[in-house]
């Protein structure tokens, strides 16, 4: 969303983003000279990413033919992001099943953005093997994560299948096997005077896989221990960017950082503030179903995902009684507050806090590589991946957030452990769970 | 290593040096382009390739130098190479002996060494010293990275330890919030440091740095996982992987003739598989030794009370001999009907199947990145060899699969590390487990019937 906030407050943006960009690109062509890493450029091109040509549907561009530019483009852009959103609620709507595809969906994409840059950047398109080699990591990555998922939630399932059995009980060493192969293809396949290329395409599909693959598997643990977990979160975010956008455009004027020069200080407090009113509303609104607050689970019996539970403390409303500075203010002398509430806040802030340095670091990366938009998939927003920077450290976030606020371990998973010990191992555990029992006072020793 | 295969015919240094500084002409030659890579990004000065200035003053100690004077340049540097493989295997079996603190000091002093070795060449590739921040980056990222694993083994192996110490309680409690605090802060401040010339070698270098600490620094940590599961599964790989890449020298020099792969055009398929072999049988012969013994055999326990790790156990099935009978053909071959083998022998020929045949390809993936960044070692610490990481970049992927290996065909889960999560569990659900382990204790006969009621 860093588009949506370079448009600041003037004239026909388009033309004067791409005017700055070209008037800084040709600054840096005659400071520089030659950053690109090809053997076959000599002169001083840099990898320009041939920008996409207008390619707005042509229903919408019909539709706005009568407008000025400006309002064309806002009006592109306004009529995305409405369609965005309500795609969106119909994801949610059609439940956790679609959820995961579309987080798959996404991953996949964002993937096949970052790679195809680095292909443009480094004029490798000709590389052999290696638009192969970058998919079949992808494969391996996603195999072993979606393996691990797999094996913790649906253990009945997996339990029942032989081959899902074996595959399970062997994953590591197959999925390091599969690893392996790719290494040593990748060995395999290095080509005299391609090595350095080759390695910079390897570590750069290797960075991706880090950042991409893993956050879209930590978003969808995040899933599966309640919707409303991976739905706050994400819409957080993209409030963020709407309200930062919103105060930035009435209210800006103090620059926040000279990476991304149309950010202001008014946009990221007003945005601060409003995402943690915003975080505390919607999370008021969504605890009161259970559709969003219990975990996903899967029902082997009739093959289907769940969401039936007893919500947990978290989702029962409580009192808490206010400080009284704040009672003096409101006159109320307690509240209502489901405490998941109070964890909406901490979300909220780092969401607005933190959730614009993924944002610029994906600005810096794009003036790095001189691209003005990852890709042009939205017309009017970019790629992908422009719309989802910011949510990268969010996911991460979240998720050791549940692990250390929120979720203990699985009471069931430790089970299985434990039975699966050697008996005097289980002798151990037994006493020493006896004695931390009784210190307790929750067993009463007989005599 | 692939220094020592690459003497395959005996050449001397020198002539290998100029043989090396031949084929650089050559790739000159051949990509005019090139030369102006190295120019990377937004640095202003450089327009040739980054040789990296490696010293190639001598820089043996000068007692060795005087004493192999006499000798001609050929065998003086043979006997140098030869003088400090025997140190390093001396200084193996002396921390061998010192024990398992030592190890995981040089384990990690080893990490840090090979980290900064290949951040070291990563500065040269792109003239990137006068980065603001940069240095400081990398090494916080690193303490940053080990911080986590560190705090993960210690939370799993010194449960005890943790339990009765409050300010560890809540380090460990909230591990991962803490070190993912620590990382972020890391960063930001890289956010924060991109300088509007330098953001395309900053990025370059934020990613070196990743993926070094992918490379070395997660592989160092299974290391140390392994070593705590026995020293057994310590030494066994990494002698393994020693003994490899010596017997596909020893093979090469005295057999070869056949080129392996053209990235390394001295290693030849003779040498590949006289090593092979070579290995399969030492490491045959090196488990047998090795399972005898008590104190490479058991898990490595930190004991609280006198505060020290001991490996004191009754030896697990693995690590007991057991006879097995001998398919026919070669029963009629060898005249036994039975063999006594410890079950290990057969994992290890496991694990040297696994060093001869994946462990070059570590060693192949090094010499293609010094061809690809046109450097001769990595490094200058050990005369002779290069540097640290010339001499381990075999052992990356034995180290991996060594882990993968125990955690699939050996080890079930960690006991200590079941207890730390049961004693998370709110109160009830660890009662219902007391319960279930008691009832399934007493089926088993373990424990007597009614030996404490629950309330």
């Amino acid at each position: 969303m860093t588009e949506l906030r370079h448009r600041g407050t003037t004239d026909n943006e388009l033309q004067h983003q791409q005017s700055d960009d070209k008037g800084s690109e040709n600054e840096s062509k005659t400071e520089k000279g030659g950053a690109s890493d090809s053997e076959t450029k000599p002169d001083s091109a840099l990898p320009e990413v041939p920008v996409p040509a207008d390619d707005t549907p042509e229903v919408l561009n019909k539709a706005l033919s009568g407008l000025s530019s400006r309002w064309k483009n806002w009006w592109v852009r306004g009529i995305l992001t409405l369609a965005m959103i309500l795609f969106f609620f119909i994801i949610i709507y059609m439940g956790p099943m679609v959820l995961m595809m579309i987080v798959l969906c996404v991953q996949i994409k964002c993937f096949q953005e970052i790679i195809h840059i680095g292909y443009s950047v480094y004029h490798s398109y000709h590389l052999p093997w290696f638009r192969t080699l970058s998919w079949y990591f992808l494969l391996c990555v996603n195999y072993f994560f979606y393996g691990e998922t797999v094996t913790d939630y649906f253990s009945n399932l997996v339990q029942r299948e032989e081959p899902l059995r074996i595959l399970s009980k062997y994953h590591r060493l197959i999925s390091f096997a599969l690893y392996l192969t790719g290494f040593c293809m990748f060995v395999l396949s290095l080509v005299k005077k391609h090595y350095r290329l080759q390695f910079y395409m390897f570590g750069w599909t290797h960075v991706t896989l880090l950042i991409v693959v893993t956050q879209s598997h930590l978003i969808i643990h995040n899933l599966f221990e309640g919707m409303i977990w991976f739905i706050v979160p994400i819409s957080c975010v993209i409030c963020n960017d709407i309200m930062a956008y919103m105060f930035g455009f009435f209210f800006g004027r103090t620059p926040l950082i000279k990476l991304s020069p149309k950010k202001t200080w008014e946009g990221f407090i007003g945005g601060f503030f409003s995402t943690v009113v915003f975080g505390i509303l919607l999370s008021y609104v969504m605890s009161g179903y259970s559709f969003f607050v219990c975990p996903v689970e899967f029902n082997s019996d009739r093959n289907s995902f769940e969401v039936d539970c007893e919500p947990s403390d978290l989702f029962q409303l409580q009192d808490y009684s206010l400080p009284d500075a704040l009672q003096s203010l409101t006159g109320w002398p307690t509240v209502r507050l489901y405490p998941f509430q109070i964890h909406s806040i901490a979300l909220a802030a780092f969401a607005s806090l933190m959730g614009p340095f993924g944002g610029f670091f994906a600005s810096g990366f794009k003036r790095a590589f001189k691209i003005k938009d990852f890709a042009d998939t939205i017309p009017g927003h970019g790629g992908i991946m422009d719309r989802f920077d910011c949510q990268y450290l969010m996911a991460t976030f979240v998720n050791v957030y549940i692990a250390s606020f929120i979720r203990g371990p699985n009471p069931a998973k430790v089970v299985q452990q434990l039975l699966a010990l050697r008996l005097d191992q289980q002798l151990n555990i037994f006493n020493s769970l006896k004695t931390h029992l009784t210190e307790r006072g929750l067993l009463e020793e007989v005599a | 290593m692939t220094e020592l295969r690459k003497r395959g015919g005996g050449t001397d240094r020198v002539t290998k040096t100029s043989s090396d500084k031949e084929a650089d002409v050559e790739d000159r030659h051949v990509l005019p382009g090139e030369a102006g890579v190295d120019v990377e990004g937004d640095s202003e000065s450089k327009a040739d390739s980054p040789d990296v200035p490696l010293s190639t003053a001598d820089n043996t100690p000068q007692f060795l130098n005087n004493a192999v004077e006499g000798l001609n340049p050929r065998w003086k540097n043979w006997w140098i190479r030869g003088v400090l493989s025997l140190v390093m295997i001396s200084a193996f079996f002396m921390m061998i002996y010192l024990g398992t603190v030592m190890l995981i000091l040089v384990v990690m002093s080893i990490q840090i060494k090979c980290f900064q070795e290949i951040i070291e060449i990563g500065y040269r590739v792109y003239h990137s010293y006068e980065l603001p921040w940069f240095r400081s980056l990398s090494w916080y990222f690193l303490i940053c990275v080990n911080y986590f694993f560190y705090g993960e083994t210690l939370a799993e192996y010194f449960g005890a330890l943790v339990q009765r110490e409050e300010p560890l309680q809540f380090l460990v409690r909230y591990h991962r919030f803490i070190s993912f605090a620590f990382y972020l802060a890391g960063f930001c401040m890289f956010v924060l440091s991109l300088v509007k010339k330098h953001y395309r070698l900053q990025f370059y270098m934020f990613a070196w740095t990743h993926v070094t600490l992918l490379i070395v620094v997660t592989q160092s940590h299974l290391v140390i996982q392994n070593l705590f599961e026995g020293m057994i599964w310590f030494l066994v790989p990494v002698s393994i992987v020693i003994c490899n890449d010596i017997m596909a020298y020893l093979f090469g020099f005295f057999f070869g003739r056949t080129p392996l792969i053209k990235l390394s055009p001295k290693k030849t398929w003779e040498g590949f598989i006289g090593g092979f072999f070579g290995t399969l049988v030492f490491g045959f012969i090196l488990a047998y030794l090795l399972a005898q013994f008590q104190y490479f055999v058991c898990p490595v326990e930190y004991n609280s009370e006198t505060n020290r790790f001991t490996a004191e156990c009754e030896p697990s099935d693995i690590f007991v001999v057991h006879e097995y009978t001998l398919p026919f053909a070669i029963q009629n071959i060898v005249q036994w009907k039975t063999v006594n083998l410890y079950p290990f022998q057969i994992h290890s020929v496991a694990l040297s199947t696994f060093g001869s045949l994946i462990g070059p390809f570590g060693g192949f993936f090094a010499s293609g990145f010094k061809r690809a960044f046109k450097i001769k070692d990595f490094a200058d610490t050990i005369p002779g060899h290069g540097g640290i990481m010339d001499r381990f970049d075999c052992q990356y992927l034995m180290a991996t699969f060594t882990h993968v290996y125990i955690a699939s065909f050996i080890r079930g889960p960690n006991p200590s590390k079941v207890l730390q999560q049961l004693l998370l569990l709110q109160p009830e659900q660890q009662l219902s487990i007391f319960n279930i382990l008691r009832d399934r204790l007493r089926n088993r006969g373990i424990l007597p019937p009614a030996v404490v009621e629950a309330i």
